[in-house]
């Protein structure tokens, strides 16, 4: 795995993209590799991340002016090819808004800007994400969103429950959330959306580790 | 070609909470209005384009709004066209 690297893609008004490869870089010598929402090549990473921010402004709703740049066009054919793809946060409402993962995201119930430490219970490792064993099936993890309420009508719930496609669920729902969604994975599992931030829970100086799995699996296959 | 001004509404679905819609609602309350049962926030977007007669530029319109205006997931759209 020497050689594995993992594209970190950066909009125009990304701003945890270089959390993200600090995290893994610093933390978990794993490559990274800036790719610029304007490039359509992917043939140089083994995995990628949508990291956090206000792409484009945010202008219009959350990631949709994302959804088409030629980079979120690109990530249809690595998707299928089966790479992992996290989107954390703003990557998570351009993973919805582009259709790799479903439902949609919007205005906390409260209208607040929540930053916060939340306490998550992993409800499925559906492509290994996160570390089900017995000792820890709760998680601590910031989240830090203004529109991470998780929205979708009541057939794709139930398909998400009967899939087990629901990763994590809050354990005191902080925005809305229906049923309490804090991230989800598409049916291969080898994409993840998730509104907590697990790049800045991976050093104990910081508050705390719970992040470094999630991250880590990147590069499982 | 013809010119057309195009004024879309995009609104939450009646389904999902609008809490800003809510909040302004609660206001309203406040300032003294009496009466409202409802208060929903939504965007107006308007558009100026032309094209060649009314079906054509409805096909351009409904696409903008069923890939980027409106995320039908969470919104509904509607438009009315005035041509110029």
């Amino acid at each position: 795995m020497d050689n594995f690297t993992v594209g970190v893609v950066v909009f125009p008004g990304s701003n945890c993209d270089r959390d993200v490869s600090w995290a893994l870089e610093g933390c978990l010598d794993i490559r990274t590799k800036y790719l610029w929402h304007e490039s359509s090549d992917l043939s140089d990473v083994d995995a990628i991340v949508l990291p956090g921010g206000f792409s484009y402004g945010d202008y219009l709703r959350c990631g949709a002016i994302a959804r088409f740049s030629p980079l979120i066009n690109a990530l249809d054919d690595f998707v299928k090819s089966g790479r992992r793809v996290l989107g954390i946060c703003n990557g998570f409402q351009i993973l919805t808004e582009s259709g790799f993962l479903p439902g949609a995201l919007t205005t906390n119930k409260n209208l607040n800007f929540i930053c916060d430490d939340v306490e998550l219970d992993i409800v499925s490792s559906k492509g290994g994400w996160f570390n089900d064993g017995v000792e820890k099936q709760t998680i601590k993890l910031p989240i830090a969103h203004g529109e991470g309420r998780y929205h979708c009508d009541s057939d794709t719930l139930k398909k998400l429950v009967d899939n087990e496609l629901i990763s994590l669920r809050y354990k005191n729902n902080p925005n809305g959330s229906s049923f309490d969604i804090a991230g989800i994975t598409n049916e291969k599992g080898n994409v993840l959306g998730l509104m907590p931030h697990p790049e800045r829970a991976c050093d104990e100086t910081i508050g705390g580790t719970d992040g470094l799995f999630t991250l880590k699996s990147l590069i499982f296959n | 070609m013809d010119q057309f001004t195009v004024k879309v509404f995009v609104r939450l679905r009646p389904s999902v909470l609008d809490p800003a819609g809510e909040a302004t609602k609660s206001a309203s309350i406040k300032l003294g209005a009496e009466g409202i049962k409802s208060l929903r926030i939504g965007k107006m977007i308007e558009v100026k384009i032309e094209g060649n007669g009314e079906n054509e530029v409805r096909e351009k319109i409904d696409l903008l709004c069923d890939r980027l205006f409106a995320n039908t997931v969470i919104e509904d759209y509607e438009y009315s066209l005035e041509k110029l």
